[in-house]
């Protein structure tokens, strides 16, 4: 059977019973020793170690899932791909990865699912209009299709948003984002990982990190030590979202990352109803609809540190009553499920990336609860930093030695949620 | 719902809290004297383990006092809560 997808190899794998079709990827047993080993098979790990291969000709190349791949942040996030950043170095490099995005179905022959139906964030007072303006003409001179809507637009966007006359956060109005929009999360990962096999790599799960071995006297990365048994590397990436600073423990070096729980809901599904994705950053809430039909729901992380995968009670009733007051309508549907993932904030919500103080160990991390739409670029650029030493140029405003320097790209200050 | 045992009011539910971060973070002295990897190490370069942190709680909707909570990350079961000007060994 061929192993490349295509509409043809669906009807010839219909006529069989779709019962020829090759696993998409190999689970081979680890090899003793790596030219370089990636932990955390998540979309950045995956992505990372695809583009080893593929792009810098490193095919002795292993991920290292402790689970299974997809199973953190990668497979519980809400999908949501856009570039509306504020400050220039993430303008880039955000832009850069939604514009991967757009070819990414083709170059990893997988559906993604790529839906930009446009993102619209919605502003409650004066004061929030003006401060979307200033948001949407400094991205505009970065370069990013951010454009402001009225009220009236914004309805006709999305007429069930609560434009009545008894809402207690009137709408102003709002800023739009028409590139933005949703990708299916697990095809990402499975697009990536058939990738990545594909060219070489292995992807070895149920395989967690407990120890990274360094040189007594150079300090560098020698090997991990594994639930499967000590694997020998040359290069370490370490792409581990929320359990960061855990490897960065286990080296002997400190992360500026706290960890919390980041919880998401999906509804009932419903007959078509929403058609953009729709946020509120002053409720604290911002929903979209799958083409399952189910509500896709987010809101703020929960207020302390945590990784317990469940996310508290009174963070979901926060979210729950934001988004009865933003979408009176939805009062009465029905939640199907509830989950957290654990993600891992700097104190300027940039992310973390490029070299560390470990000679061969190089960090992707960081991302906190908006990494999966950084997940093309983060793969892209991360694998050109650790095949080659250097940090990449898109990456370099983001490095570790950033906070030592006070050369924050403080994010944290213009995003108002997580997403 | 977590529940919180403030030092002064007993067990209250967690939404009457402020969580403070991280306690027992020292700014370093004297400030002149100060390196820049110093100041970042107190900034933002803290501890964030999976199992036991030592936390800043304050009682907003209750005393309205600050106090301490050594708290697991790991399952948020709090161990020890303490006054602010205190520092208990733990384990005890
Ligand atoms: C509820 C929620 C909603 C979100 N919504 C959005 C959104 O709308 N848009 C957006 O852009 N981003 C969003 N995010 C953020 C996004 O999901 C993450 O930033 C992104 O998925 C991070 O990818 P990653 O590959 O770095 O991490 P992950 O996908 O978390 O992968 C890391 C992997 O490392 C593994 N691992 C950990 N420790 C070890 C070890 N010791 N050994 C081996 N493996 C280990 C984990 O099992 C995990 O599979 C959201 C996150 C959450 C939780
Ligand atoms: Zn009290």
């Amino acid at each position: 059977m061929s192993r490349n997808y295509s509409a043809l190899a669906l009807l010839r794998g219909a006529l069989g019973g779709n019962r020829n079709w090759d696993q998409a990827w190999r689970s081979p047993e680890p090899r003793a020793h790596y030219d370089a080993v990636i932990v955390g098979g998540g979309g950045h790990g995956l992505a990372t170690a695809y583009h080893l291969a593929k792009t810098h000709g490193m095919t002795n190349v292993a991920v290292l899932e402790k689970g299974w791949i997809g199973g953190g942040n990668t497979g519980r996030n809400t999908t949501i791909v856009r570039s509306d950043y504020y400050y220039p170095q993430s303008a880039a490099f955000f832009n850069h990865s939604v514009s991967l995005y757009e070819k990414l179905s083709r170059e990893l022959n997988f559906n993604i699912m790529f839906s930009q139906r446009g993102m619209l964030t919605v502003a409650h007072s004066r004061g929030e209009v003006d401060f979307q303006r200033r948001l949407v003409n400094g991205m505009a001179l970065n370069g990013i299709d951010m454009e402001m809507v009225t009220p009236d637009q914004a309805r006709k966007l999305c007429p069930i948003m609560n434009f009545g006359p008894e809402a207690r956060y009137p709408i102003l109005g709002g800023m739009l984002q028409r590139r933005a929009g949703t990708v299916r999360h697990d095809a990402v990962v499975w697009g990536y990982a058939r990738a990545a096999d594909r060219v070489g790599v292995d992807i070895i799960q149920n395989c967690g990190v407990t120890g990274i071995d360094r040189d007594p006297a150079s300090g560098a990365v020698t090997g991990v030590q594994t639930t499967r048994g000590a694997i020998g590397c040359g290069k370490l990436g370490v792409a581990v979202a929320g359990h960061s600073t855990m490897l960065a423990d286990m080296a002997g070096f400190r992360l500026p990352l706290r960890s919390y729980a980041l919880q998401a809901f999906v509804s009932e599904p419903l007959k078509p109803v929403l058609d953009v994705v729709a946020s509120s950053a002053l409720l604290g809430v911002y929903v979209s609809q799958s083409d399952k039909g189910g509500l896709v729901i987010g809101g703020n992380a929960d207020a302390y540190a945590s990784y317990a995968q469940r996310g508290n009670i009174p963070t979901a009733e926060a979210v729950s009553a934001a988004l009865v007051e933003f979408i009176p309508s939805f009062s009465r549907v029905k939640m199907l499920r509830q989950w957290a993932g654990i993600v891992d904030y700097a104190h300027d919500s940039s992310p973390v990336l490029g070299l560390s103080p470990v000679p061969g160990l190089y960090l992707n991390c960081g991302w906190g609860g908006g990494g999966f739409k950084a997940i093309p670029a983060g793969g892209e650029t991360f694998a050109h930093t650790i095949a080659t030493g250097t940090p990449h140029p898109l990456i370099t405003a983001f490095s570790l030695d950033r906070f030592r320097d006070l050369a924050l790209v403080d994010e944290a200050a213009a995003a108002g949620i997580e997403h | 719902m977590l529940s919180v045992p403030c030092p002064y009011c007993g067990p209250r539910d967690e939404t009457e809290f402020v969580n403070g971060g991280e306690g027992h973070v020292d700014r370093p002295v004297p400030p002149e004297a100060v390196g820049d990897a110093d100041w970042a190490a107190y900034l933002f370069f803290h501890d964030n383990p999976k199992g036991h942190l030592r936390e800043r709680w304050l009682h907003a909707f209750g005393c309205r006092r600050w106090f301490h909570a050594i708290r697991s990350t790991a399952d948020h079961a709090i161990a020890l809560t303490y006054p602010i000007d205190a520092k208990p060994d733990f384990p005890a």
